[in-house]
């Protein structure tokens, strides 16, 4: 028996591609922006009112700028044209490029495996997650463990900088980790560690609490996705701005 | 207020077909299914369709409407324009029977690939107790009506057949993750659920969960902790180096 002949590649008649170009687009401008402000290697700290960039949170190479690598320069000058938060990157990038949600994001949008529901995929054949590369999609549980390791150190960045009085620039790093904690707490592994992998909730009260805390969090996961990512780069380009001295910080105390 | 409603309906058989231009009355508080019925009675009286409870509860009239996989009963006409044509075809997936109707058969050969509900041994039925918060993640996936629209709407095997040996679907993918979460069930569907059953294609692209008219999270809460499970046993030293320290199995 054989499938109905519909040489169609899709009958769906609503705007099927706007959603994959949307997210494309905004995936594509972010990439643009977070590679031109990782290598331009300036503007990430704000000595007067000690703002530093989550995107060059920790700074640990000798090049970084003493006041802001609050733990140290342990590494040494970084070769050519690599800066500060090439270390870092792989961990932050990792986490947001294995995350089942930007998964579904850029299969669909970048790799039209498929570009959406119903409408044929291009490729001729398709092996999913199941050999190297993409078999290590499964890694992103230590992604998650590296990202919460750097979530604290930017939340540590965000209490420190209100050591000389409380800008807009204080509010802005404390909404960014605040919705930095909110995504990473809302991640699929986090859901499963807290107590999805549990079979009987019930002999466990704490970790079945945690897991419905973090299972309502991960009903939003997409939302705090893209929030989040918004507003790191909002942020990064705030301390930028105030950094260079384009911009003055807007003083609430001092 | 009624109108007169353009359709194309897809008639044929496994040997060939096309779609079929008609104009059928089309009255307020209908769905797509009472169009396709009235097309039956007064124009194509060999139209070939599946249904059965009107209600969207059984699961039998699973099609495409304007290239969506949608119940037809519970596709609202009030959806649409009165000058939109509205398609309607078989589900692409399976091999057609005729027209509207297709072969699901392969649904039910892989239902059969995955082992029953595996009680302790020492526990005869009538004795089994469980917490309700142990059986509610469970209980969402017993909402399933099996309609197959998940399983017609995934790429791997809508787009590849040759993937349909391989690949359980999203529905039974499912199946497995109930009985995994089940806390009286025995069975490991760990391993299986990736080397027999395929949870490794499954790239979580989530159509699954947006074509399911019961509105199952099947990808968040059945297929992805599925994948965490595998990823612990297969994927994870750590928690393998914890199973070891505490003997856990």
């Amino acid at each position: 028996m054989a499938r109905a002949e519909i040489a169609a590649r899709t009958l769906r008649t609503d705007r099927w591609w706007l959603p994959p170009l949307t997210t494309f687009v905004g995936l594509l401008l972010i990439s643009i922006y977070a590679a031109f402000r990782t290598f331009q290697g300036d503007y990430y700290w704000v000595d007067q009112y000690h703002y530093l960039t989550p995107m060059y949170s920790p700074c640990l190479s000798e090049e970084c700028l003493p006041a802001a690598a609050h733990f140290g320069r342990p590494l040494p000058e970084l070769p050519g044209f690599l800066t500060p938060p090439v270390i870092i990157l792989p961990f932050l990038l990792g986490f947001r490029v294995t995350c089942y949600y930007y998964r579904k994001a850029y299969y669909r949008a970048a790799w039209m495996s498929p570009p959406a529901c119903a409408v044929a995929e291009p490729h001729t054949k398709y092996t999913g997650e199941t050999r190297f590369p993409l078999i290590a999609q499964n890694l992103h549980r230590y992604f998650f463990y590296a990202a919460s390791i750097l979530l604290l150190i930017n939340i540590y960045d965000a209490i420190v900088a209100f050591g000389t009085g409380v800008g807009l620039g204080n509010i802005i790093l404390l909404v960014n980790v605040g919705l930095l904690g909110a995504y990473t707490l809302s991640c699929h592994s986090c859901r499963h560690i807290a107590g999805g992998r549990l079979k009987h909730f019930s002999k466990h009260p704490v970790r079945y609490w945690m897991w419905t805390q973090v299972s309502k969090l991960n009903n939003r996961h997409m939302l705090l996705a893209w929030t989040s990512l918004v507003f790191v780069c909002l942020t990064d380009l705030y301390v930028a701005l105030v950094a260079s001295g384009t911009i003055s910080d807007l003083r609430i105390i001092n | 207020m009624s109108y007169q409603g353009k359709f194309r309906v897809w008639r044929g058989d496994d040997t060939g077909g096309a779609l079929e231009d008609f104009t059928v009355e089309v009255n307020e508080g209908e769905v797509v299914l009472d169009i396709i019925h009235r097309l039956q009675a007064t124009q194509a009286p060999d139209l070939a369709v599946r249904w059965n409870c009107k209600a969207g509860k059984c699961g039998s009239c699973s099609a495409e409407i304007n290239g969506k996989p949608r119940l037809l009963c519970m596709t609202r006409m009030s959806t649409f324009t009165e000058d939109e044509v509205i398609t309607v075809t078989p589900m692409r997936t399976f091999p057609v029977i005729r027209d509207l109707v297709t072969d699901v058969s392969f649904n039910y050969t892989k239902a059969r690939e995955i082992p029953s509900f595996t009680p302790p041994k020492d526990l005869a039925p009538g004795e089994y107790r469980m917490q309700q918060v142990d059986v509610e993640r469970s209980q969402e996936f017993r909402k399933c009506i099996e309609c197959f629209l998940c399983q017609n709407t995934c790429h791997v095997i809508r787009d590849h057949e040759e993937n349909k040996e391989a690949f359980a679907g999203p529905r039974f993918l499912m199946r497995v993750a109930e009985l995994e979460m089940h806390p009286l069930d025995t069975a490991d569907r760990v391993d299986s659920a990736q080397e027999s059953h395929g949870l490794g294609l499954c790239n979580i692209t989530k159509c699954c969960s947006e074509v399911c008219p019961e509105h199952i999270h099947i990808t968040d809460n059945a297929l992805i902790p599925m994948k965490e499970r595998v990823a612990d046993r297969k994927y994870d030293p750590i928690v393998w180096l914890g199973n070891k320290l505490f003997r856990r199995s």
